[in-house]
This record gives structure tokens, sequence and C-alpha cells, in this order.
């Protein structure tokens, strides 16, 4: 495969830069450990020495030049397991929020902007979905299609579509009485327009603090059903089953239960910094009061 | 005889900027001072001073104010506390907002009382009492008994009065308290807020940026801008010879000047024809009727190139007029036709072209402008969306646009949070004429303005008028505005029309009651207006 570089005429660049630059310091620091785990999760295990799948070292062994983050319960190279369990833990869960987030705002913005039988319809069926419990019905849908990361994926997604959507429609409906929709309607605008461009533009920054706190959430529930061995199944593991597979090792405080848990804050942590400082989000906070 | 009120180079600072710039002023005992200005002139931020308070981000930073032998400035949380409500008394823009919904009147009236221990609750509530019937409101016994939702806004004005002249306080600040009321409204809140100044010797500070209202309230007047004291004399005096250039201004504003277009009645065809429409809202009963009627049996003629004004207090259905109109709201009865041909009822049954020739404006610009989209592309969209202009020819138009409503073009790339209310009503305006309309609805576009703001949006409407050839419909509680720019005036009331009165008989009687009514009760730029009105009004004999 050949890699194609396109050069950026030098005003995007710049235009580029000066983005980069408004994210502050702190914006900066999640977006480069987000993007740290980002590429650990693409290209990490190609890159490694060892395997994660080998055993036969000392079983929680300590930090040492040759483990770097020590064993696990089996005497597998923990390294080795963290990078390969961000495959899942950022893929899995980053991509069910995304999805979860993305299809709650949509389904959302329709219902605010649509008459109310949409609304009505859309509202009581979601309702529906939170009155089941979510692990029960992780449970049902893995018994079903059997467990596999793209039914994860689908089934987080789904569990937390119902609270983006009550959040995103509680402040889509405010934006909708607003005069200038009013104004867009009258001029003839449909739905898809008064949706993308009336609308969530002005819901944005609280969809995106949202998406953030729903991510941990979603490492929370896949933690959880890896747990009750619906989630993503041994050998392999995602941050969370690293941290309960290796829970012997608390009272020792071994590296082999830490370090899979700081990745999990060091992620959730990242996400919710690059997103409080997104630029065009802290300039309206400012311009709105 | 001393001053009560002293107030020596008073600065009050948020950040860099200086809202208050070494402002001294002095009332005597038993005198009202006004304090005039547009908004952010700093005339709240000194009002609430005297009460050694600042809002939140802004800080007093220099100088003094003294009440009787108190300095307020230097005293510390408990002993403003004990200041505040005893000494001080403060009466809010909005009444509504300012009483507590969930308990009864008569408890927070009495409150500050029983608070600072001047009275016990048994000699409050007579005070209290006292006061309701000096403030006029009816059934003084048995209103404290009532909750705030059970009274109408007036008479919660005038509650909130009885509630800071409850202590018998020193001084009083009265925050623009009669803004948010109609003007009928008004008149009897005036009316009952200067008997009790009068008959108890109340000082108090008025502040507001209607110079009609001050004439009748003020003893004295002080003109603030931008912070800084601009004059300060007495009412007459202020009023007959302004000395300042920028009192000068005010009092133009807010003198009515009729911006006449010229237009004959019936020298042009008719563009809107509503004929016996009535609307509602809520589910509707066998005869087509909805539950809830706003409207019965609107009759109204356009004429192309005229200005119709309605006129009405809130609740009469003027702003449901103007919504059926725009499409809002399907009429429940009776047809409107546009240059000859029958309007649809709804948005979607109309045409691009029917919609285009029909723009709404809005109230408040706050509202009306997409806070996260650029004046650009707030004005690009219905030149994209009518007309489909791209690239150099539409920037061109844009320009063009708010060369019209005479903005800088600077203001282009700027969201509608950096602009002052003025500014973002005219991008208001401009985004409706980027449709080309032939007929514009203004709802209330000037009531959210001050005075010499609002009447320099009067003037361009008057203009764009001249220029484009527009016919308008032109929504306001204000009687003053409507006969400036209007060519008809359609007088409302509980959803009905009751009179139409044309431009050669705004001033030539006799009219329909309601309408004398209304013209009454504008306040008019001279003391004495208010007791005028109070007595018995000779008989017009009618030739």
């Amino acid at each position: 495969m050949t890699v194609l570089s396109i050069p950026l005429p030098d005003g995007r660049r710049a235009a580029w830069r000066r983005r980069l630059a408004q994210f502050g310091p702190s914006g900066l620091l999640g977006l480069a450990v987000l993007s740290f785990w980002l590429l650990a999760a693409l290209f990490g295990p190609a890159l490694l020495a060892r395997s994660g799948a080998h055993g036969g070292a000392a079983v929680f062994a300590p930090i040492s030049a040759e483990h770097w983050l020590g064993t696990d319960y089996l005497g597998r190279d923990m390294l080795a397991r963290v990078i390969e369990g961000a495959r899942y833990t950022v893929g899995v869960a980053l991509v069910a929020t995304l999805l979860a987030s993305t299809t709650g705002t949509l389904l959302a913005l329709l219902a605010a902007a649509s008459n109310r039988w949409i609304d009505g319809t859309l509202s009581r069926l979601l309702d529906t979905l939170t009155a089941i419990p979510s692990k029960m019905f992780a449970l049902l849908v893995v018994a079903g299609f059997g467990s596999s990361v793209p039914v994860l994926v689908i089934t987080a997604a789904i569990i937390y579509v119902p609270g983006a959507f009550r959040i995103g429609r509680s402040l889509a409906v405010n934006i909708n009485a607003m005069d200038y929709v009013t104004v867009a309607r009258t001029r003839g605008e449909g739905t898809w327009y008064v949706m993308r461009r009336e609308i969530l533009p002005n819901i944005l920054g609280p969809m995106l603090a949202d998406l953030g706190l729903r991510f941990v959430y979603v490492v929370l529930l896949l933690a959880s059903l890896s747990f009750l061995g619906l989630g993503v199944q041994p050998p392999m593991a995602d941050w969370g089953s690293l941290v309960r597979e290796n829970i012997g090792a608390l009272a020792d405080g071994g590296a082999s239960v830490i370090a899979p848990a700081a990745a999990i804050a060091s992620l959730t942590i990242a996400v919710n910094l690059a997103i409080d400082n997104l630029p065009g989000r802290k300039a309206r906070e400012r311009g709105a009061r | 005889m001393g001053s009560l009120v002293e107030v020596s180079k008073l600065t009050i600072a948020a950040g860099d900027a200086t809202l208050v710039d070494a402002l001294s002023f002095t009332i005597r005992p038993g005198e009202v001072l006004a304090l005039i200005g547009e908004s952010g002139s700093g005339k709240t931020t000194t009002a609430l001073a005297l009460m050694g308070y600042a809002r939140h981000g802004c800080r007093i930073a220099a100088g003094q104010v003294r009440i009787d032998d108190i300095d307020v400035l230097k005293l510390d949380a408990r002993q403003l506390r004990a200041l505040r409500g005893r000494k001080v008394a403060y009466i809010a823009q909005s009444a509504a907002a300012s009483f507590n919904p969930s308990r009864c009147i008569l408890d927070q009236v009495v409150e500050p009382a029983t608070l600072h221990g001047t009275l016990t609750r048994a000699q409050a509530e007579l005070q209290a009492i006292a006061l309701f019937r000096e403030l006029a409101l009816p059934d003084p016994e048995g209103i404290g008994a009532r909750y705030p939702h059970q009274v109408s806004g007036g008479q919660l004005q005038r509650l909130m009065a009885a509630m800071a002249l409850i202590t018998d306080p020193d001084v009083v600040i009265l925050d623009e308290p009669t803004t948010a009321l109609d003007v009928t409204t008004q008149v009897e809140v005036l009316r009952a807020f200067k008997r009790v100044v009068r008959e108890r010797q109340v000082t108090a500070v008025y502040v507001s940026h209607d110079l009609a209202v001050v004439a009748q309230m003020a003893d004295h007047i002080l003109v603030l801008r931008g912070g800084r004291m601009q004059e300060l004399g007495g009412t007459d005096r202020v009023l007959a010879q302004p000395a300042h250039e920028y009192t000068q201004q005010l009092l133009a504003a807010a003198r009515p000047v009729a911006r006449d277009s010229g237009h004959q009645a019936g020298s042009t065809p008719a563009l809107l024809e509503v004929s016996g429409v009535g609307a509602g809202y809520g589910a509707r009963d066998a005869q087509g009727r909805p539950k809830v009627c706003i409207l019965q049996d609107i009759d109204l003629r356009l004429e192309r190139g005229q200005a119709v004004g309605v006129i009405g207090e809130s609740g009469s259905g003027k702003t449901t007029l103007a919504r059926a109109v725009a499409g809002l709201l399907a009429p429940s009865a009776g047809a409107i036709r546009f240059d000859g041909q029958p309007l649809a009822p709804t948005l979607a049954e109309r045409s691009k072209e029917e919609l285009r020739r029909i723009q709404i404006v809005f109230q408040s610009a706050d509202t009306a402008l997409n806070p996260s989209q650029t004046i650009e592309n707030i004005l690009a969209r219905p030149l994209q969306f009518y007309r489909g202009l791209k690239g150099a020819a539409l920037q061109r138009r844009i320009a063009e646009l708010l060369d019209l409503v005479k903005l800088p073009a600077t203001v282009a790339g700027r969201l509608p949070g950096g602009l002052s209310g003025g500014q973002k009503q005219r991008v208001n305006l401009a985004r409706a004429l980027a449709a080309e309309p032939e007929l514009l609805l203004c709802d209330e576009v000037t009531s959210a303005l001050d005075t010499v703001v609002g009447a320099a949006v009067l003037d361009l409407i008057a203009e764009l008028r001249r220029e484009l050839g527009l016919s308008i419909l032109f929504i306001s509680h204000d009687l003053h505005t409507v006969r400036a720019v209007c060519d008809e005036i359609v007088v409302m009331r509980n959803g009905r029309k009751l009179a139409q009165v044309a431009r050669p008989d705004f001033d030539r009687g006799p009219h329909h009651p309601y309408y004398e009514q209304l013209a009454r009760a504008v306040p008019e730029l001279r003391r004495g207006w208010l007791e005028e009105l109070d007595q018995p009004r000779p008989v017009r004999v009618v030739a």
C-alpha cells in the first residue's frame, strides 16, 4: 500500500494549527492521551515483542525490565494485555458511545422538530427500552446472537440511546420554541434543515458533555458484562475484565490490577478533557453569557 | 434642610470596564430623583449601589454613598442586612419574578417589618392593609390572602410597593417599575405610586428609560450615558431647556413624530384581505371552533404600500392574528386573501413563492437570531433559499442588505451575541428584507428597545417603506409607536376588532371609547399630565 501524502495549502494548515492552539493546555493533554490510546489500539499489538497470550512467567510478577507492567494471574505479560485490551475498550466503548449519542441526538432532533405523533411514538418506544434492565437486555441479546465485538457494540449503543435521546430532546424542545426556528419554518425550510442548522448547533455543547459521561458508563457496562462472562471472551480481555481477572493482586498493590485501572481512568479523563475544551464550545459559552 | 442621600465620586467597575464613572448627586428628603438613560448606561447599577450592592462580577471601586449619616459602602454584611429593606427599599421591574409563588401575598408583604422587628405581626398586617388602601388596590382587607398568580401584573407591582414601604424606609428605589406593563395598567400604577409618594413624603430614586413617565414622578432628572452624568437638573428645566445634546436626543425620540409615507387610502389595490377570521388553540368541536378562542371574526384590509397598525393590550390576540397571516396557526374560520389569491391556512400548503412574499419580524431580536450562526450566514440563507444566489453575487447582496439597514459591513463575521439590541433588530429586519417580501409582519419590533434606539428603528422602517414600497402590518401595544408609522390603526381587545381609525382621524373624534382610553393612557412629555388625567374631562361636542 502506498501512503499518499496530500500537502495541505498553507492557509488550511495555519487554520488547523490555530484550531489546535485553541484547545488550551488541558485540552491538548486530553487530545494527546486520546490519540495515544487510539494509536495503541490500531498499531500496538503489531509492535509488541511478545503476545499477551503467552504465559509461563511468574504469576503476579512485579515490574521488571522484562515485564514493564509485571505479569498477571497466569503469568502473562501485562503490558501486552493492556495494549491488546485497548482494542476492545477503545474500539467497543468509543464506537458504542458515538453510535448511542449520534443516534440519540438525531432521534431527539427529529422528535423536537417534527409533529407530535412522531415525537410521541419515539418517546414512548425509547421509554419502553429504558424499562428493560440493561444487563438483562444484554444477556438476552448475547444469548440470542452470541458474543462478538459487533454485537457488543450494538448492544451497548442500544442500551444508551434512550438516555441520550431524553437529554437531547429536552434541550431541543426549548430551542425549537425560539423565534429563529419559527422564522426558518415560515421561510419554508424542511424538517431536516431545521434539525441540522437551527437546532443542532445550539444543543451540541451539552450533548458533547453528555457523550463524555456516557463513555464512562459504557466502559463500566462492558466491564460488568465481561464479569458475567457475556463481554469479550477469554483469553482476550478488555480493560474492565483485566481489572477483574487480576483483582487478587490488589492486596499487594500489584501493577497487574493498577495498570488496566489507570488505563481506564486516563482514557475517560482524556475524553472529557478533550470535549470540555473543544474550541467552538468554549466560544459559545462565552458568547452566550 | 440638608440632603438625605449623598453620593460622591461613585465609581463601579466590572473587570477593566468602568460601568459608572465618578458619579455625584444628592437627594433632599421628600424628593424624587430620576435616573434616566438607555440600557447599559449604568442606571440600575447606580441604584443598586445605594444599597451597598454590586451585581456579580462588578465591584464598587471608589466613592462614597451616605444615607442620613450612614456611610453605606463601609458597612459589613450584617449591617448591610439591617440597612436593606429597613432604610433603603427596592422595587424591581418584574414583580412577578420577585414574589414567591407558593406563599400568600400578605405573608410576603409584612415580612420586611417582622424581619427587621419594626412592627409586630398584627401591627404589620394593619399597616399593610392601610398601604393597600392607599395604593388603590381592590379589596384591601382580602387581597393579602391571595397568591401572586391570583392578582394582575399591575396589582402585583403595587403590592410590591406596599412590601417596600411597610418598614417606612428613608429611601425607596424604583427600578423601571412600569416598563413591563401595558399603557392602561401603567397609568393606574403610576397614579398609585404618585399618591403614596406625595402623601408619605417618600424620598425616592426612580430608574427609567421613559422620559414621559419620569416627567410625572420626578423632581429632578439625572441623565446618564455610558456611566457618566450628562445632565442633572429640575424636571421642568430639563424638559423645557435640555442643555446636553444627548438629553435633546432623548426628548426628540420621546416625542411622537409622524413618519407619513403619503399613502392615499384607496389609491392602490388590496394586498391582504382578512375576512371573518377566527383562530384559537386546542381540540375543535362540531362547528370547527377551537377549545380556546383567541381571535373572533376579524376583518382587515391592507392596501399595497400601506402600513396598518394593530393595537391592543397583552392577550388581545394581536400576535395570534400575525401568526394566522404568516401561516403558523391555521384559522378556524374565515379566509385570508393575499394579492387577490386565497392563502392556504398552513405553512405546508403554501408555495415557496407565497412564503417569500410574506415575512415576519419578531419582537425580541435575542431569540429571533440563531446565536450559533454568524450574521453573514443568517442573511445568506434566505438569499440561497429563495434566489439560489452563490459566491460573489451572494456576498454583494449581503453587503447591500447590511447597508440598507445601516449596519457596517464588519458585523457580517460576528455572532449575534456580539451585537447590541438595536443592531440585532436591524439584522432581524435585514433577514426579512433578504426575501424581498411584499408584506412585512412586524410583531412589537421596538418594544424591547430603548426610546432612542427604538426611534431609529422606526425611522428605518419608514424609510424602507418609502424606498421599497413595502406594505406593513405593524403590531404593538404602544399607541405612540403605531401612530408614528401607520396609516391606519386597528384596535383589538379580547380577540375582537373594536375599531379602525385612519391617519386623518387619529386626533379627531369621536372614537371608540377603548381607543380614547388607550390614547389618553400614553404618558405625555410634560409635568402635571397625570394629575389632569384624574380631573373630569370636558365633554367634547361633536360637530
